[in-house]
């Protein structure tokens, strides 16, 4: 019954890693809801932010924001949004793969590069392979907020103003259904206003109280509400895709434990099948 | 019927308010504001303070913003609410704070990027990941 035994010990560990999969799965689930409810409600703000920033770049003000300014690119400014933990499938992965593509190409084209990272895995990521990080911020948590971002940010932000980086790019996992979670690198400096016909026409902002400090203001916030959606979206893609691997991760669980069910009741049944041969056979020699 | 203006107020975390009203008053830097309908087009920064909000029926809902920025166009106020306490030295001190946490790690690693490291690092997940998908296929499929 040695075999036997030893399936049953399998069967029950199993088991019990299969509970934890599953109260991870039923955790992802309940928390992405709550990131998307996050991601909803930071964008009405992001969206009266652009707008704001489009109504500026068509005003025609005695100051031009450098944010806004198209400059020759020496060097660039890469914000990398990565999760905290693991156990997530390939997301932080596939991230990582983009980001690593576009580096080399910049790299190619003579450019060098300033990371900021966001989350554990990235900043284990590139303190294995190298890099030249500029600021980390970890354990934001599942509910971000925007005060942890001031900092990292505006690392990047000065280096911009002080001309140590000329363009800045943010990477992150782009929430697109449960299911699918697209590795993005967007440029967040320079600003791209859209184009607006019906803007064309003279007109300019009264500034309170001197247009530098408040368009200054004003950018800092547009760039740090970019970077929050990012996060908050990383957040949620982070939970679908911890819920599909654990999805996955009970249902292989399960088939495994049949499999071994079926092994199990098979030794014991050729155990109790031998016990019965050798009574029957030792009843014989009698 | 009164004149309205068209009032959102909103933070990076949540909306807050969106509403007509007949009368804006926000605490801008260099003292409150009152912003009635067809105000000339305004940008400044606000300070902590009260934001009052009044409607058609004269009655006023109020808001704390610790903050933020205040734009006016003739039919639309926006306000863009700050949610932390802004100030020079204390958003140094994070961005610092991000930079020593930086730099702390920086003498286990090196400045240049291992490519050929890194994308065989990242192909082995990768290929590890794909068969698991697969074994885990034909299990379903089987």
């Amino acid at each position: 019954m040695a075999g036997a035994k030893e399936i049953r010990t399998k069967i029950k560990s199993i088991g019990s890693t299969q509970k934890i999969t599953k109260a991870m799965e039923m955790v992802a689930a309940s928390k992405m809801r709550k990131a998307q409810d996050r991601m909803a409600a930071s964008r009405p703000y992001a969206e009266r932010i652009r707008r704001v920033i489009h109504h500026m770049a068509h005003a025609h003000p005695e100051y031009r924001h450098p944010f806004l300014e198209h400059r020759e690119a020496r060097r660039v400014g890469l914000i990398v949004v990565s999760t905290d933990r693991g156990l997530c499938g390939g997301l932080n992965v596939n991230l990582f793969k983009a980001v690593i593509a576009a580096m080399q190409e910049w790299e190619q084209d003579g450019l060098e590069i300033d990371l900021g990272v966001f989350g554990v895995k990235a900043q284990q990521f590139f303190r294995r392979l190298g890099g030249n990080v500029v600021s980390e911020t970890t354990h934001m948590g599942d509910a971000p907020r925007v005060a942890d971002l001031i900092g990292p940010v505006k690392v990047m932000l000065d280096a911009h103003v002080e001309g140590r980086i000329d363009r800045l790019y943010l990477a992150y996992n782009r929430f697109i259904n449960t299911m699918t979670q697209r590795p993005v690198i967007e440029q967040l400096i320079p600003v791209e206003p859209e184009e607006d016909p019906e803007l064309r026409h003279h007109w300019d902002y009264i500034y309170e109280p001197e247009p530098q400090p408040v368009v200054d203001a004003l950018m800092t916030r547009y760039i740090e509400s970019l970077v929050y959606q990012a996060v908050v979206e990383n957040v949620a893609s982070e939970m679908a895709a911890r819920m599909v691997a654990m999805k996955a991760a009970s249902d292989n669980a399960g088939a495994l434990i049949d499999e071994l069910q079926l092994a199990y009741n098979k030794a014991r049944q050729a155990a109790i099948t031998q016990e019965l041969s050798e009574i029957v056979s030792g009843a014989a020699a009698v | 019927m009164a004149m309205t203006i068209h009032v959102d107020i909103v933070s990076a975390e949540r909306e807050i308010f969106s509403g007509t009203a007949t009368m804006v008053f926000a605490p801008a830097e260099m003292g409150e504001v009152g912003i009635a309908p067809r105000h000339a087009p305004l940008l400044t920064r606000l300070v902590p303070g009260e934001v009052r909000v009044r409607d058609q029926e004269g009655r006023e809902q109020s808001f704390f913003v610790s903050g933020g920025m205040l734009e006016v166009q003739p039919h639309l106020v926006t306000i863009l609410s700050d949610t932390a306490v802004r100030a020079v030295d204390l958003d140094e001190a994070k961005a610092l704070e991000a930079k020593r946490r930086a730099e702390e790690a920086l003498h286990e690693r090196k400045g240049e990027i291992d490519y050929a490291r890194a994308r065989a690092e990242l192909a082995e997940a990768v290929a590890q990941l794909r068969t698991i998908e697969k074994l885990r296929k034909r299990r379903g499929g089987s």
